[in-house]
């Protein structure tokens, strides 16, 4: 048989991989503060005797978009959206620190301050406990104040913003970690209190991406199909001559 | 099969539950003490098909993995208390909150209820009801014969007895508020009850500590946005509309594919 079937075979199967990449940005393209997956192709030669002419496609995904998404206000006073590149410090399910940009925060029963799917918030000095019976708000700097009885404003502590040199790693459970430990709290990083940050999904881009991997997959359904006829045309001059 | 098949689904799903709750709020746009939610969205987990520092051969490392999102799931309904306007509606017994609290109701199976909805009105007996007939608590019975009931901003109940002029105190309305109001379960009828995430209500008198003050003669009208419904609609639209094209596609390469 032909190697070319196999070659047309991996290009295919790139393909499907790079649409599901796709798909998934696709399908966060309204999610809080999501990163969209970045993608690249890698050429993997296969290195032998004689020339060598095959180059295998193999789909990999390279890290994640840190470019900021749309801002929406909100007006809400628990939501924030960070400014620039900085991240929300919150602890994972698995005890460790991981950053998000998802920063639409709720307040849970025992008072502490933790994120839509319940992971609790990283505040300067552990976990931020806002008292009952009163007003929450957060500064732009992360400081979270509460106002008591009487318009008394105390502070109860600062949200652990970090801003990341390196670009850090995404966990299965989509939060980002850095792969050097944990990062140390930047002292200048902003956010905007009664906003959310968008998903800074293209959706052009991605369709775009989406309609050349479609035809890409099809270009490669055309050159099995041709490899098909080779063989053919070869088999019926084999078995004439024979 | 392919992913990106159910990838996309559970991209049309996250859309259609969001227009569910613009389709609520914008039906609930005119409702008393109504209170705005909204959908949250998460990325669902990723499966890592190839870890990027594995070894591609004895001396050489893959620079890059393979990481694949399997789609978004709705992971939250937030709901935001902010304050609604309030409109004048010279009812004696329409009061509204300006600032926390709820009023709260006896409900027929004896649980307490909590509502911003203060369209009260008067039952048989002369106790002060919800539209659905459910007593406010704490219970204030108004005499058949009272005139000029006044309900001042710190919740005092007071009447004056026809041919006098002496004014008479029936009680003292009470608020309730939550560390956290979002997580109260809506029961519908404009009703909320407390659970575990809500935390344990603190009640007080109205305009004292954090509690809001009481209008009478107002009601809280809902505080739906219409204009950002409208627009996070347009938004939901696309979305799905984006995310059923690319089912279309991923079904368009699975025909090519079955062409072979």
């Amino acid at each position: 048989m032909d190697r070319m079937i196999y070659l047309s075979m991996a290009g295919a199967k790139m393909n499907m991989q790079r649409q599901e990449v796709l798909s998934h940005n696709l399908a966060n393209v309204s999610t809080t503060g999501f990163r969209a997956e970045l993608q690249a192709v890698r050429a993997v030669p296969v290195r032998g005797d004689g020339a060598s002419t095959r180059v295998y496609a193999l789909d990999t995904t390279v890290g994640y978009d840190d470019s900021a998404g749309p801002i929406n206000f909100t007006g809400r006073a628990l939501d924030v959206a960070m400014r620039g590149k900085s991240m929300l410090a919150v602890q994972g399910l698995d005890g460790t620190e991981a950053y998000t940009r998802a920063g639409s925060l709720v307040v849970d029963a025992q008072g502490n301050l933790v994120t839509q799917s319940g992971l609790q918030v990283m505040g300067d000095g552990g976990p931020i406990n806002i008292p009952p019976n009163t007003q929450p708000s957060i500064a732009p700097d992360g400081t979270v104040s509460v106002r008591q009885q009487g318009g008394i404003t105390t502070p109860v502590g600062r949200l652990k913003l970090v801003t990341p040199e390196t670009k850090l790693t995404r966990g299965d459970d989509g939060l980002f970690r850095s792969p050097d430990g944990d990062l140390p709290a930047d002292a200048v990083a902003q956010l905007q209190d009664g906003a959310l940050e968008g998903s800074n999904v293209n959706p052009i881009e991605t369709m775009v991406s989406m309609i050349a991997a479609a035809r890409q997959f099809e270009t490669q359904m055309k050159m099995m199909q041709t490899a098909e006829q080779d063989e053919k045309a070869a088999a019926q001059l084999l078995s004439n001559a024979g | 099969m392919m992913r990106s098949l159910w990838i996309s689904k559970s991209g049309m799903d996250a859309q259609q539950v969001q227009l569910d709750h613009i389709s609520h709020n914008l039906a609930n746009s005119s409702t008393t003490g109504y209170k705005q939610s909204h959908a949250q969205f998460e990325d669902l987990m990723y499966q890592t098909l190839r870890q990027s520092g594995a070894n591609s051969s004895e001396q050489t490392q893959l620079p890059t993995g393979l990481q694949v999102g399997l789609g978004v799931r709705t992971v939250a309904t937030s709901r935001e208390f902010t304050q609604g306007t309030l409109q004048q509606t010279s009812n004696s017994l329409d009061i509204a909150i300006q600032g926390d609290g709820f009023f709260q109701i006896t409900m027929p199976d004896g649980t307490t209820g909590y509502t911003r909805d203060g369209s009260f009105k008067l039952d048989a007996n002369g106790q002060i009801v919800t539209n659905n007939g459910y007593v406010l608590q704490p219970g204030i019975t108004v005499p058949a014969n009272a005139k000029n009931l006044t309900i001042g901003n710190d919740g005092t109940v007071t009447v004056t007895q026809p041919g006098s002029t002496a004014i008479q105190q029936l009680g003292q309305l009470q608020l309730a508020s939550f560390i956290n109001p979002a997580g109260l379960d809506p029961k519908g009828q404009n009703l909320f009850a407390e659970t575990a995430s809500s935390g344990t209500p603190q009640t007080g008198s109205p305009n004292s500590e954090n509690f809001g003050s009481l209008s009478q003669g107002f009601l809280e009208s809902s505080n739906v946005n219409v204009v950002q419904e409208l627009v996070t609609m347009i938004q939901t639209q696309r979305a799905y509309e984006l995310n059923s094209k690319a089912i279309q596609t991923s079904d368009q390469m699975l025909q090519k594919l079955g062409q072979l």
